[in-house]
């Protein structure tokens, strides 16, 4: 994956709460076996609507989107991140997420920022008085700003995310490295019962 | 001090130098179409096997239609994502149950069916329902695409220590009341963040009751309050369930093995980072109303209204109600329903069909309701012919399908219609989950059965 040092440009306010990954990418878009494309089906239940936020002229070109609490429970999709990364989003700020969700984002490099309530109320409140505010999430050094508004908030981040999104890596290459560990514990931890009684 | 289930489990899995990040090893990964085909596709642009196809088993679930074999896949994209896993898993070498295979089914009622899903193992999947076999005693939990490829190639996962909670269930459930009533009464308490980044046990006299379908069902559902995993120590229950299935030894072997099983439970003096406590005999028949399965109201009650709702979550409540098209102090018991779902990995299992046929032998479904039985597997379905319980559905007007996910998340043909409302055993509400527009309703096998032929919710006691 590609590294990620600093995602800045627009937001958009999404003000919803409990957007499931069903909601970011419905499952007839799942049926697909390539992952390039989803874009298109990201939101795709809303995006008829002409009211819906990311058709709003002002928001076009966001590569932040600012969510609403318990964002991407639900279904281990990663379909949903890579639908976000499609349409051009590189980071996502909330409150809270789903646990499978954030942890998926983080081998696509898709930087998930988790604020309390308060500072994502604030924050979408400055990207709405203004949709052409610049928003920075700096993952060297843990900060959300807003320079026009002078606004800046730390958050967190596991440090081996952090790490990895840093410096682009492929974990499946890193574990490899590993496969002397990996045969040693097998060694020790033997066979699968099953092995030999089901077959196709 | 004493160790928790979950910390057995890790200890034993575990692998991690000094200075390391921990890999957890894994013992079976189980495999379907729509979360893997870019995970083979990885594996071949970086010319890499599958470190142990043996410990990795495929099954065809999520798009199958639930028609007889001789119909083909209508929809192209699902006929090539099904031949996507047909090529993966030849060109790989992982044993695959493909549609119409006896062993084919939803890939979380199969592993324990056939003894695969095993206590004290970690399993995996690219399918947030794992959790579902941390009824047997195994670590299980879901993963996404990235972590499928990773799993393909090491066997491994890159992993950090999750917290732990007790889900602690007193009493006793009272008769008529279900595992699935007892699910959603703990997610409705929880929330659907409540369980973020903690892994479940459940205990208690009530969890000791359930049968091993039973504590699935509860199993099943820990995600949806936000838990990755959620489990149930080993105990008798367990080992008799896992007695005589295809992948386990026989005879003494068996033995030796349930013995050391028996060793999978939290120690006494364990700590739990977190804990709940709930009353059985305060579980009652359960629905959701809302959009999300957190939003549980009884089945004797009535809509709720935005006012009982706190303030953060009003905004979500009102959209809720105007998507499910609900007026708020509405009777649940006047709620017609268009479609009854019976089926999925929450709710397709023999004692699930057995609860559902129960309530329809000698009934007619309500002339305005379309009613599908989906089995979990072709071994589910078999089972269920042997009892004649195909007749009693097909007698009393339902429809008698192939096995696969079907309508819980309709990706086969087997959807609602923008506006149905459906009463459906599975395990998300969510917006559009079961068709675009559609409205679902989540319900235990015998409230779906008897809600089918009254025409709208109802408990089996209502029924004349």
């Amino acid at each position: 994956m590609k590294a990620v040092h600093v995602v800045e440009g627009r937001a958009v306010p999404l003000e919803r709460a409990d957007v499931d990954t069903d909601q970011i990418i419905p499952s007839e878009w799942l049926k697909r076996v390539e992952r390039t494309g989803f874009g298109r089906g990201l939101f795709s239940e809303w995006r008829d609507d002409p009211a819906f936020v990311l058709n709003q002229a002002e928001y076009a070109g966001a590569s932040i989107l600012v969510a609403g609490p318990r964002f991407g429970t639900g279904s281990s999709r990663e379909h949903a991140v890579w639908a976000l990364m499609d349409y051009g989003f590189e980071a996502v700020i909330a409150p809270s997420f789903g646990d499978i969700f954030r942890n998926n984002s983080s081998k696509q490099g898709l930087v998930i920022v988790q604020m309390p309530p308060e500072d994502v109320a604030n924050l979408t409140r400055l990207v709405k008085e203004d949709p052409s505010r610049h928003v920075v999430v700096d993952v060297e050094n843990l900060v959300v700003e807003v320079p026009e508004a002078n606004w800046q908030r730390p958050f967190a981040l596991e440090a081996a995310t952090r790490e990895r999104l840093l410096n682009g890596w492929d974990d499946i290459g890193l574990t490899l490295r590993r496969d002397e560990e990996i045969t040693s514990y097998e060694r020790g931890h033997g066979n699968p019962s099953w092995a030999g009684l089901l077959t196709s | 001090m004493g160790r928790t289930l979950y910390e057995k489990i890790w200890d034993e899995h575990v692998i991690a130098g000094v200075g390391e990040t921990p890999l957890l090893y894994v013992d079976l990964h189980l495999v379907h179409e729509v979360t893997s085909p870019q995970a083979f596709d990885g594996l071949r642009l970086n010319s890499r096997r599958v470190r142990r196809p043996d410990r990795t088993i495929a099954t065809a679930d999520h798009n199958v239609p639930t028609e007889p074999l001789s119909v083909p896949v209508a929809d192209p994209v699902s006929a090539r994502q099904l031949e996507a896993l047909d090529e993966n898993c030849d060109e790989f070498g992982v044993t695959l149950f493909p549609r119409g295979h006896e062993n084919q089914g939803i890939v979380h009622v199969i592993g324990p069916e056939l003894g695969l899903s095993q206590p004290g193992s970690v399993i995996v999947c690219g399918d947030s329902h794992t959790s579902t076999h941390g009824a047997l005693g195994a670590l299980a939990f879901g993963i996404g695409t990235s972590e499928v490829e990773h799993v393909l190639a090491t066997q491994t996962l890159v992993q950090q220590k999750a917290k732990t909670m007790a889900v602690t269930v007193n009493g006793a459930l009272r008769p008529g009341v279900s595992a699935k009533d007892l699910v959603l009464a703990i997610v409705a308490r929880l929330g659907t963040g409540g369980g973020a980044g903690h892994v479940f046990e459940y205990r208690g006299e009530a969890i000791r009751a359930l049968s091993m379908e039973g504590r699935m069902t509860v199993c099943n559902m820990s995600i949806e309050a936000g838990a990755r995993a959620g489990l149930i120590a080993v105990d008798e229950t367990t080992i008799e369930y896992l007695r005589g299935r295809p992948g386990v030894a026989a005879g003494s072997a068996f033995e030796a093995q349930a013995e050391r099983w028996r060793a999978y439970v939290s120690d006494d003096d364990a700590i739990f980072d977190a804990e709940i406590v709930l009353d059985a005999a305060d579980v009652v028949a359960n629905v959701t109303w809302g959009t999300n399965p957190a939003q549980v109201v009884a089945l004797s009650g009535t809509v709720p209204s935005p006012e009982e709702a706190r303030a953060d979550q009003r905004e979500a409540f009102e959209r809720a109600l105007a998507y499910m098209d609900l007026t708020p102090g509405t009777p649940v018991r006047e709620i017609p329903v268009d479609v009854v779902f019976i089926g999925s990995c929450t709710n397709s299992r023999i004692e699930d069909l057995r609860a559902a046929a129960k309530v329809a032998a000698g009934r007619s479904v309500a002339p305005s309701v379309r009613a599908l039985v989906v089995p979990g597997s072709h071994h589910v379905k078999a089972q269920a012919e042997a009892e004649g319980l195909d007749e009693i559905f097909l007698a009393a007007g339902f429809e008698w399908r192939e096995p696969g996910c079907s309508m819980c998340l309709g990706m086969n043909p087997d959807q609602l219609r923008p506006g149905q409302r459906s009463a459906s055993t599975s395990n998300r509400n969510f917006e559009g989950r079961q068709g675009r527009g559609g409205r679902t309703h989540l319900v235990s096998p015998a409230v779906a059965a008897a809600t089918a032929i009254a025409g709208h919710f109802a408990e089996p006691g209502d029924l004349s």
